[in-house]
């Protein structure tokens, strides 16, 4: 694009000044209202002192269970990651190396499609039923089992776009040499596609880091991840403000992280396949 | 070698995970869903028991009066967020990409909300929407409005939403259209600005044009996710007050789950499918008729 000089750039750094408040203001609000005692927070003080006692709170008191959350998050979005990019990887290479032009990688990839349209809620009925007949529901291994399949249509797109950039070339020189198919995938493609499998797992683990609505249904108290913790502190009959507060910082953590370290990661990942 | 096994297999077996998956956690629930729609299901301690009986969903679905409501609400809920989106979506990618330094800084800003637990944007917004002490009747404060009751007036509670969804998926639209403003051709928006074109006929004769495809890409991600959207409107409103944002998801989670129908609830799903399968074919039919159009002349 053509920068901006003079005025005129003085002009679009006040906009960009303006669209970055307005993404970070709330964040910081939020914040702020975390360390401030409750009294604080009622009465809209912009001048307050400081405390630690709600993430305190929290996390160690006896009504709530967040330490436990974040474990089974933890768990679940860590398994479910590392699960969909096994599976996804393997799945998008089988279709791009054997299937690309076949009638069955046509329907594979609608029904792909399909999936990732249909409202999640739509499913958490069959699973229900189909959890609880296997005695899974309440487990921590439905939720893993369900997130992978959600997690499933995004890694295989995003992993066909990579394996589609590899040169084909590579391959039959591997080939050539005596590589069969599985040392080819393993030692030749795999590498070549790292920033995509980065891509796919840091936005596999963030979007069940974040998943609320099977959670919701499938979990009881002891296997509750974070996201169900917070709407109950939201749904109480009494609304527990600073709590809710608290909890969201501490959710949003990975989040944060990940933006920092990993965000040419991000921007690839939810841009593949839209650029071109 | 080691290896050996695997590799004359390999082109056998790589599909057989992902084809698992696919067809036990989302083709058989599709099809569960069938039965489920034909059958009044009663979960009870001793176990869970069917009745057949089709009619019975069937009129709940003809009789569902908040339905109408849900669909009204989403239809509503979508146009409005994906448009506002993508005007502010573009803007935002425009004026940073013509930022002559801080570009990246800005865009790892931007994509914030999007990595954000929907759920903690939920929490962090009912703060913000407050009626006593929120940020947002501070501000009306300060102008000298009187109070707005953001979430629990039905006047405003869609608006609300919609606000929140704004602020959560705009910086998704940023993304897309930045990547590609920052690949549009330097030659063309050179030869614009040679030629004395004034900012807004850059804008509205060269770049919208080429950013045609990347605006239906994002647009139509947009509408797919916006569809879809249940985790904020559950924290910030679930639905209420009445029946002013109570959205298909949102109709559906209290059928399945509040109200225990899992045979109407799979019924309504069934619907819901059927109407995207149909959605889905009737674009793909036109976007091929358009493309034969366009062969042909």
């Amino acid at each position: 694009m053509i920068p901006l000089h003079g005025r005129a750039a003085w002009i679009g750094y006040g906009v960009v000044a303006l669209a970055i408040l307005f993404i970070v203001g709330p964040t910081a609000w939020i914040f702020l209202n975390s360390i401030k005692y409750q009294i604080a927070i009622y009465s809209g003080a912009w001048v307050f002192e400081p405390t630690l006692d709600n993430y305190i709170d929290v996390l160690f008191s006896r009504r709530s269970d967040l330490v436990h959350n974040l474990w089974n998050s933890f768990v679940v979005a860590g398994l479910s990651t590392v699960a969909v990019l096994v599976v996804g990887s393997l799945g998008a290479y089988g279709v791009h190396r054997w299937f690309r032009s076949r009638l069955f990688a046509k329907l594979l990839m609608g029904w792909v499609l399909i999936f990732h349209m249909i409202p999640v809620i739509t499913l958490v009925g069959p699973w229900y039923l189909f959890f609880q007949s296997l005695g899974l529901y309440n487990t921590l291994l439905a939720l893993v089992l369900t997130h992978i399949t959600i997690n499933l249509p995004m890694t295989m797109w995003i992993m066909l776009t990579y394996f589609n950039e590899v040169p084909t070339e590579l391959r039959e020189a591997a080939t050539i040499d005596g590589c069969g198919d599985f040392t080819t995938f393993r030692r030749i493609i795999l590498p070549l596609v790292g920033p995509g499998l980065v891509s796919s797992g840091i936005l596999s683990f963030v979007f069940s880091w974040n998943e609320f609505a099977i959670a919701l249904n499938l979990t009881a108290r002891d296997t509750a991840t974070v996201p169900v913790a917070i709407a109950r502190f939201a749904q109480q009959f009494e609304i527990q403000h600073a709590q809710m507060a608290a909890s969201s910082m501490i959710a949003i953590v990975p989040a944060l992280l990940l933006m920092v370290f990993g965000q040419r990661f991000i921007v690839r990942g939810l841009t593949t396949g839209a650029v071109k | 070698m080691k290896d050996d096994f695997l590799n004359r297999t390999f082109r056998h077996w790589s599909m057989w995970p992902c084809l698992a998956f696919l067809l036990v956690l989302s083709v058989y629930p599709v099809l569960q869903l069938v039965p489920m729609a034909l059958s009044t299901i009663k979960i009870t301690g001793e176990g869970t028991f069917w009745t057949y009986s089709p009619r019975r969903n069937l009129d709940l679905l003809l009789g569902d009066a908040v339905l109408r409501d849900a669909v009204v609400n989403t239809l509503v809920f979508v146009v409005l967020s994906v448009a506002i989106e993508m005007v502010l979506g573009f803007f935002a990618a425009l004026f940073i990409a013509c930022m002559p330094r801080g570009r990246n800084f800005a865009r790892t800003v931007m994509i914030l909300p999007i990595l954000l637990p929907a759920v903690a944007i939920g929490s962090m917004w009912k703060l913000m929407f407050n009626y006593d002490f929120g940020l947002f009747n501070q501000m009306v404060g300060v102008i000298g409005l009187d109070p707005i009751n953001w979430l629990g007036d039905t006047r405003w509670a869609l608006l609300s939403v919609v606000i929140v969804d704004v602020w959560h998926w705009t910086p998704f639209v940023f993304l897309i259209l930045f990547a590609s403003i920052e690949t549009l051709p330097q030659d063309v928006l050179e030869a614009g600005r040679v030629d004395g074109a004034t900012a807004w006929q850059m804008i509205s004769l060269i770049i919208l044009p080429l950013l045609g495809p990347a605006l239906a890409v994002a647009a139509l991600f947009r509408a797919i996710v916006a569809f879809k959207a249940f985790d904020q409107v559950y924290l910030l409103t679930s639905g209420g007050p009445g029946t002013s944002t109570e959205l298909l998801s949102l109709h559906l989670n209290r059928v399945f789950f509040e109200q225990n129908q899992l045979g109407y609830g799979a019924m309504l799903s069934l619907t819901i499918i059927a109407v995207i399968v149909a959605t889905l074919a009737v674009g793909k039919w036109s976007a091929s008729q358009i493309e034969r159009k366009r062969m042909g002349q």
